[in-house]
């Protein structure tokens, strides 16, 4: 179809602007992108903070002395293949399977869980070496910024266990997939930032 | 352990007389106020129609409230200040100890921006937005709630310090090393922090809220370039509002680490850098300055279109000076403090860029000017304080582009000078910008109008006090004073600063010209009432429904055009190029229902908040849990929304008939 044919029938189209208010299923998860903006403005500034700090180490340990590759590697991929499951999880959805749906969120659930356990015993691993944020500027910034992330796909594990419990009670009402869709979109954004962060903070840190 | 933290009886200032007997005055008002409710059995009927209303209408007014309120308190700050000031010379010490008069000047500033300009403006654009808009409702009305009840919180909070414990003396931004637990050990600062974080967190989703209203939901044929000015305004602040205030949010949660787990952000030892929370601050506090403004900015737009009988000049450059100024306000921040010992050119970047948004600014100004010349300039209220606002504003601007030179600003930092010029551009711009959008949109909110005579007496008023008060204080800065004395040695300073009190006291001279309008107003509404829904010759869609609105604002959605929609409405109408209306199809519609969560959620806010100032563990935890129930609560319940029949859209149409202009003077 082109536009020369569309112009030489009928009125012309509306504009998208013209048409008036858009359905809820939009406005509702283009106001949940605003949201998330909103959020990664806000790491925007810890990442800003760490960048300052990450040399005020006051004699304490710096980042090559305390980040593991290993222990980093393993929980990027689980971020990473959460984020996969995530998105099974909307084809589901989508499809209205059931069954299905439980069975990625389950996954995705698990993959985070395993995110989050492995990056508390990073932080305990620190905290017991002496490496509290306490310790020095380099140190609070980085458990400002990692557990500000980290505090983010908790809430997102809370998220999807009360969406799977809405999900048994009322199967698939609107309403219940909208919020669906914001938590794919919510647990893909929190990917986004482990990029940003795991740049910043884990590889950038180790350089020698 | 104590189960109630660090609270104890030696939390009230016993030893301080003054902070005592007016808190506990205040505390009685209060609680008298609520008893009567409860004895007259009000309650019932404030719960259902307001309290749990999530109607963007009444929320907008609960704001407004809210912010008068929050006026009449800072105001109450800024006049003892200026009593403290024309006494305390030389030997004389005035009647302030500094430990209060800190406390003072931090509630004045922390109230009047947060809690008074902020709300103001917030619930200015709640009430119209959606009216302009052409729609029913924003885009998520129970988060409306939440935030306007979160707002309440934080001001809950802020004065619960009058009496239990004391508020920060930090100023209202609160700079480290001063505000950190070495120096500030007290719960001043927590006060501070938390009401603001919760108060923020509302700001945060009021600005999510108006964005997706605006882009999202317009009525059919508004394209952006038909949208009224004001709601462009309102558009820029909200995008404004989302990329600012998380900024803030980051900023105060550090300090909150600092304070509670012994962090190192901003602390001057083990290597925290207390200029990054100045930065920070700024990087949220410069945006917010037109946060506040461009709203005033648009009331402004409106008021002066509609009062000079024509459509406003050079709406698209109004459009683009907007949008312009929405992004330069991020790039403009270290001229807060040039003083930090940054290089030459990175303040010579930041005194360029600031220079540069004085031209957006204007091209505003011309714009308005234009738009009144040729015009028949109707001189009502909202055009006095509108033409107050440009001369006064213009004045501001250019101290501002002044202190904008690095060099100049080296001996204006932090002086009178400086709070000159800031009052100069907030009162002259968004206070009276918020006064003139009062008295033009009061008729529809309540369906009558404000008495004109008080309106001038108190516009006047306001603006002789202005000049007064504030005037001296460029002087005063020239002459070496700085902000924040409670005492001065150099006598030859108080000639100024008594003319300066004086000042202040013909500002309350026009606060209580504002209160008599209101009262004068409410008992003659009978005479005065609004029965066309256009008492202006208004131009754009608010004024086409009735006064005051009914909940659903429009029974059909009105089809737009063109820009000024209502007026080229009514001009086709006068010309008989449009067919007269047809008979309108009336279908049902969808309302969501109210929702007492906002108000629950703000409940446990405050309990919270209150529990961490205090170190109350448990209390917070108890706080926290409740917020999570219920919003687990609300995300579980039955209806989301009530049904208004076709029927009852007809009724209160018919009895409603909103008699134009046009029509009447045909009648005539």
């Amino acid at each position: 179809m082109s536009i020369a044919a569309a112009a030489d029938h009928g009125p012309p189209p509306i504009p998208a602007s013209e048409a008036g208010p858009a359905p809820k299923r939009i406005y509702v998860s283009f106001g949940f992108w605003i949201f998330l903006l909103s959020d990664i403005v806000m790491f925007s500034a810890f990442f800003a903070v760490y960048a300052v700090l990450v040399n005020a180490t006051a004699g304490g340990p710096n980042g090559a002395e305390l980040f593991s590759q290993t222990n980093v590697a393993i929980e990027t991929a689980c971020l990473l293949a959460s984020s996969y499951t995530c998105a099974l999880m909307s084809l589901a959805v989508a499809s209205r399977n059931r069954l299905q749906t439980y069975l990625w969120a389950a996954v995705t659930f698990v993959l985070g869980g395993a995110f989050l356990a492995l990056e508390l015993q990073e932080f305990s691993n620190m905290i017991a070496e002496g490496a509290t944020p306490q310790r020095s500027a380099f140190l609070s910034a980085f458990f400002a910024l990692v557990g500000c992330h980290g505090l983010h796909v908790a809430a997102g594990l809370v998220w999807l266990i009360v969406l799977m419990a809405q999900l048994t009670f009322e199967g698939f009402r609107a309403r219940v997939e909208r919020r669906l869709l914001c938590f794919a979109l919510f647990w893909h954004a929190l990917d986004i930032i482990w990029v940003g962060l795991f740049t910043v903070v884990y590889l950038m840190g180790v350089r020698p | 352990m104590n189960l109630l933290g660090n609270l104890g009886w030696d939390a009230l200032p016993w030893s301080q007389p003054l902070p005592l007997i007016s808190g506990i005055a205040v505390f009685a008002i209060v609680i008298a106020i609520v008893a009567w409710i409860f004895v007259k059995g009000h309650f019932p009927y404030l719960w259902r129609e307001w309290i749990t209303s999530v109607d963007h209408k009444r929320i907008g007014i609960m704001y407004i409230m809210l912010a008068l309120i929050m006026l009449l308190r800072g105001f109450t700050d800024a006049i003892m200040m200026r009593l403290q000031q024309a006494m305390a010379a030389g030997g004389a010490q005035g009647y302030l100890p500094p430990d209060h008069f800190s406390q003072i000047f931090s509630a004045h500033g922390t109230i009047m921006i947060f809690f008074m300009a902020m709300p103001l403006l917030i619930g200015l654009m709640n009430f119209v937005l959606p009216l302009q808009l052409g729609i029913r409702d924003v885009a998520f009305p129970t988060l409306n709630s939440v935030s306007f009840w979160l707002t309440a919180s934080g001001v809950l909070l802020i004065n619960l310090s009058l009496l239990i414990g004391d508020f920060s003396k930090a100023g209202w931004v609160a700079y480290p090393p001063l505000s950190e637990l070495q120096f500030s050990p007290g719960v001043g600062v927590d006060y501070y922090l938390w009401a603001l974080q919760i108060s923020g967190v509302g700001t945060l989703m009021t600005g999510i809220n108006f964005v997706t209203t605006i882009l999202k939901l317009r009525a059919p044929g508004m394209g952006y370039m038909r949208m009224p000015v004001f709601c462009w305004t309102a558009l820029a602040t909200n995008l404004l509002i989302v990329a600012a205030f998380p900024v803030l949010t980051a900023t105060f949660a550090m300090l909150l680490l600092d304070r509670y787990l012994g962090f190192h952000f901003f602390t001057v030892d083990a290597g925290g850098n207390a200029m990054m929370y100045v930065n920070l601050f700024w990087v949220w506090g410069h945006p917010e300055v037109y946060i506040l403004v461009l709203p005033a900015f648009g009331i402004f737009s409106e008021v002066i279109a509609t009062f000079s009988g024509k459509p406003l000049f050079g709406y698209r450059s109004m459009v683009a000076a907007t949008m312009a100024i929405c992004i330069l306000s991020f790039l403009v921040w270290l001229h807060h403090f040039f003083t930090m010992g940054a290089s030459a050119n990175v303040n010579g970047f930041f005194g360029v860029m600031t220079m540069i948004i004085a031209v957006p600014t204007g091209v505003k100004v011309f714009n308005w000017l234009f738009t009144m010349y040729g015009g028949r300039v109707r001189y009502n209220t909202p055009i006095l304080w509108s033409i107050g606002f440009m001369i006064t504003f213009v004045i501001g601007g250019m101290t501002g582009v002044l202190m904008a030179v690095p060099p100049a600003d080296f001996q204006l930092h932090n002086s009178l000078f400086l709070v000159a010029h800031f009052h100069n551009v907030i009162i002259g711009g968004v206070v009276f910008g918020a006064m003139a959008g009062l008295n033009y949109w009061f008729p529809k909110a309540f369906g009558f109008t404000l008495h004109e005579g008080w309106g001038r007496a108190s516009f006047w008023c306001w603006l002789i006090g202005f000049y007064t008060a504030f005037m001296p204080l460029y002087a005063l800065g020239l002459m070496g004073m700085t902000r924040r004395m409670q005492h001065y040695d150099d006598v030859t300073w108080q000639p100024w600063l008594i003319v300066a009190a004086l000042g202040a006291f013909i500002i309350l001279a026009g606060v209580v010209c504002q209160i008599i309008q209101l009262v004068v107003s409410v008992r003659a509404r009978e005479q005065n009432r609004d029965l066309t829904g256009d008492p202006w010759n208004g131009r754009t869609l608010e004024w086409s429904t009735a006064s005051p609105p009914p909940p659903w604002n429009f029974a059909v959605l009105p089809q737009v055009e063109d820009k000024d929609a209502f007026w080229v409405w009514k001009e086709q109408q006068r010309t008989g190029q449009h067919a007269p209306v047809a008979p309108r199809d009336y279908e049902a519609i969808e309302m969501p229902k109210n929702s007492p969560a906002g108000f629950i959620i703000a409940f446990f806010a405050v309990m919270a908040g209150f529990a961490m100032i205090w170190h109350i563990w448990w209390m917070a935890g108890i706080g926290v849990l409740g917020i999570f129930a219920t919003m687990l609560a609300y995300a579980f319940r039955h209806e989301e929304e009530t049904e208004i029949p076709a029927g009852e859209l007809a009724r209160f149409d018919r009895e409603h008939p909103v008699r134009h202009e046009s029509e009447a003077e045909a009648a005539a």
